[in-house]
């Protein structure tokens, strides 16, 4: 099954990232390495949904929860710990458990479709509601008080494993975040390309049929689940590390709703489309913020109406078919080998 | 004896709060199978409708009762055919769109009325039970609901309307095939369902006053009982919310609203797993 793997998006996705790591420290200064590491990070974040939805066809509409969970979880770890490595590691444990406990729930009740985004989007909201209300200092996990709708603020920041005293710096935290967006990409796109992946697709594109051939969908479904959920509590460590603050904000519908928006924007299906879908609404989120005419709800409103109804597939596949000279789009496994040519043509693939 | 009473009517509006929240979607979501994300700030826009209207000088219940369904039914019937329409059997895209629809509908509220909450008092005194004090708006609100219950059954069971958009609901093609417009059909209904929103966010408006972002409030409540209701529009409606509210009242007043909201959450979560096709989908088959 190897001779059709691609490594073209691969060797992009390592020469993209190292040269992000070398030159962009040398020419920008700390403040707009700040800037950039928060794209590095929701694109990581942006990839855990990628997987679930585009690849494994699980519409979350409450997937913020995991991403919140990292936060919290590393934030409180890390004030309690002291030394953050475990806490690290625990911003992935949580939220692959608590993935592991809800898709259990999900797919072996055998939901699907709309109910299981209602489910979703349910227990996003219970997040949001308890982690407002626990205001006050009954509400406390070790040392660390929740802070209700206010939050945990001066989260320590990430020391190097095993030297407590040696925290990031601001252009560390932006090579450590580049590095796992590309460690993410590259990790997603082998699993993908494996056998277990072959499958996860084949359960998304017939349920059924995967099930008669002797797959059990729900046991596939479950662990894509858990591994999209330790993504983004990865990428929800980061977010709380460049910060240095979370609040029930993390599992506010709006940012369960983002990104949607950026994998829909980039294309549902690809790796490459929601990270290129995030890294352009951050972009235009934030220039519209500094501009301060136009309300930014309108703008990504009328984007999001607009690409569903003229771009249904997003950006990255209408380009890629446009640049293939609009011949009819063949299935993910078909494009990695028929698209091997050039750099240029193998973001379809991605 | 007078404390029973007192929880009993809170159950009574809360329940009735809530079919009016998500009786709209209901309609939408039951007879064409679209769920509208935007539904939330339909009710908003009622909201604003009410308040709008009052403030220019209409009599309150003519903003609440006429203005209000009318302006936010005739929103429903432009986004029906510049979005809906095109998304028709594509629920998941609908979706998206509905929720890009919101967050528009957010961002141009904002700009015309800005960010701030406005409100309009609540028209009706106080009802003394016993020694308990009641706002008498609580009683409207039930009546609204029993109101808007009483004629849509009316609408669907008997009238010629109702009977052609059971008919369509249930096969389109058929219907089709028999001389009606399906898209005429959805239209109509999308824009009741509209209308419903609209209804909501006016009776609502002098309780919860409204900000651009109080969509968000409602939608995810509506959106949780219509699903946990299921695919019969009144009967899925009515079992949905009374069961939700009841949890949700129940829990507010044993502890706190913030684990009232939770508690309703619970519930739903528990239902969907239990009938992961809704209430309707395991009992009351057939109905409407």
């Amino acid at each position: 099954m190897n001779g059709s793997r691609n490594y073209w998006p691969i060797a992009a996705a390592v020469i993209a990232a190292l040269s992000a790591i070398i030159v962009l420290p040398v020419i920008y200064d700390e403040y707009a390495l700040l800037q950039l590491t928060i794209y590095a990070i929701l694109s990581v974040l942006a990839l855990s949904l990628a997987f679930i939805w585009g690849y494994g066809g699980i519409l979350s509409f409450g997937h913020a929860v995991f991403f919140g969970l990292g936060a919290y979880t590393y934030a409180i770890g890390a004030m309690n710990f002291g030394e953050t490595t475990i806490a690290l590691l625990l911003s992935m444990v949580i939220p692959a458990l608590f993935a592991a406990a809800l898709g259990y729930f999900l797919f072996y009740g055998r939901i699907s479709d709309v109910y299981l985004g209602a489910i979703t989007l349910t227990v996003t909201l219970i997040f949001f509601d308890l982690a407002s209300s626990t205001s006050g200092p009954q509400y406390r996990i070790g040392q660390v008080a929740l802070g209700g709708f206010n939050g945990i603020p001066s989260i320590p920041q990430l020391n190097v494993p095993g030297f407590p005293d040696w925290t990031l710096s601001t252009t560390e935290l932006f090579i450590l975040s580049v590095a796992i967006l590309a460690l993410v990409y590259i990790s997603l796109r082998l699993l993908i390309s494996s056998d277990f992946g072959r499958v996860v697709i084949a359960i998304k594109e017939n349920e059924v049929r995967a099930e008669l051939l002797g797959y059990d969908a729900r046991k596939y479904k479950l662990v894509t689940f858990v591994i999209g959920g330790a993504i983004a509590g990865l990428a929800g460590c980061l977010f709380a590390n460049w910060g240095g603050f979370t609040s029930p904000a993390v599992f506010a519908l709006g940012q369960s709703v983002q990104i949607i928006i950026w994998m829909v924007v980039g294309g549902v299906g690809t790796l490459a489309g929601p990270v290129i879908g995030c890294v352009l609404m951050q972009w235009l989120t934030s220039s519209l913020a500094s501009f301060g005419t136009v309300n930014n709800n309108l703008v990504l409103g009328g984007i999001l109406v607009i690409v569903v109804l003229l771009l249904p597939q997003g950006l990255v596949p209408t380009i890629a078919r446009l640049a293939r000279g609009r011949r009819p789009v063949q299935r993910l496994d078909a494009t990695a080998g028929a698209l091997g040519a050039t750099p240029a043509k193998s973001e379809v693939g991605a | 004896m007078d404390y029973l009473i007192a929880i009993g009517l809170e159950v009574v509006s809360g329940i009735a709060s809530l079919v009016l929240i998500s009786i709209g979607l209901a309609v939408v979501f039951g007879m064409m199978k679209v769920i509208n994300l935007a539904h939330g700030e339909f009710l908003m826009m009622g909201g604003y409708a009410t308040i709008a209207a009052s403030k220019a000088g209409i009599n309150i219940w003519i903003a609440i009762l006429v203005i209000a369904p009318l302006v936010v039914g005739l929103v429903g019937l432009v986004v029906e055919r510049l979005v809906i329409r095109h998304l028709y059997g594509r629920v998941i895209d609908t979706m998206l769109a509905t929720w890009g629809l919101s967050l528009l509908f957010i961002g141009l509220v904002t700009t015309v009325f800005g960010n701030t909450t406005s409100g309009i008092s609540s028209p009706l005194g106080a009802v003394n039970i016993g020694p308990i004090g009641f706002s008498a708006y609580k009683f409207f609100i039930v009546a609204v609901a029993v109101a808007v219950i009483v004629t849509l059954y009316l609408l669907f069971k008997l009238s010629r309307f109702g009977l052609i958009a059971r008919a369509t609901m249930q096969n389109a093609d058929m219907s089709a095939a028999l001389g009606v417009d399906p898209a005429r059909v959805y239209a109509a209904t999308f824009a009741i369902g509209s209308a419903l929103a609209g209804l909501a966010g006016g009776v609502l408006a002098p309780v919860t006053g409204v900000v651009p972002s109080i969509g968000a409030a409602f939608v995810a409540k509506a959106f949780i009982t219509v699903i946990g209701g299921g695919s019969a529009v009144l009967v899925g409606t009515l079992s949905a919310s009374g069961i939700f509210a009841t949890v949700n009242q129940l829990a507010s007043f044993a502890t706190t609203p913030v684990i009232g909201e939770v508690a309703l959450l619970g519930a739903a979560i528990i239902l969907l797993r239990l009938f992961p096709r809704g209430i309707t989908g395991r009992f009351f088959k057939g109905r409407i």
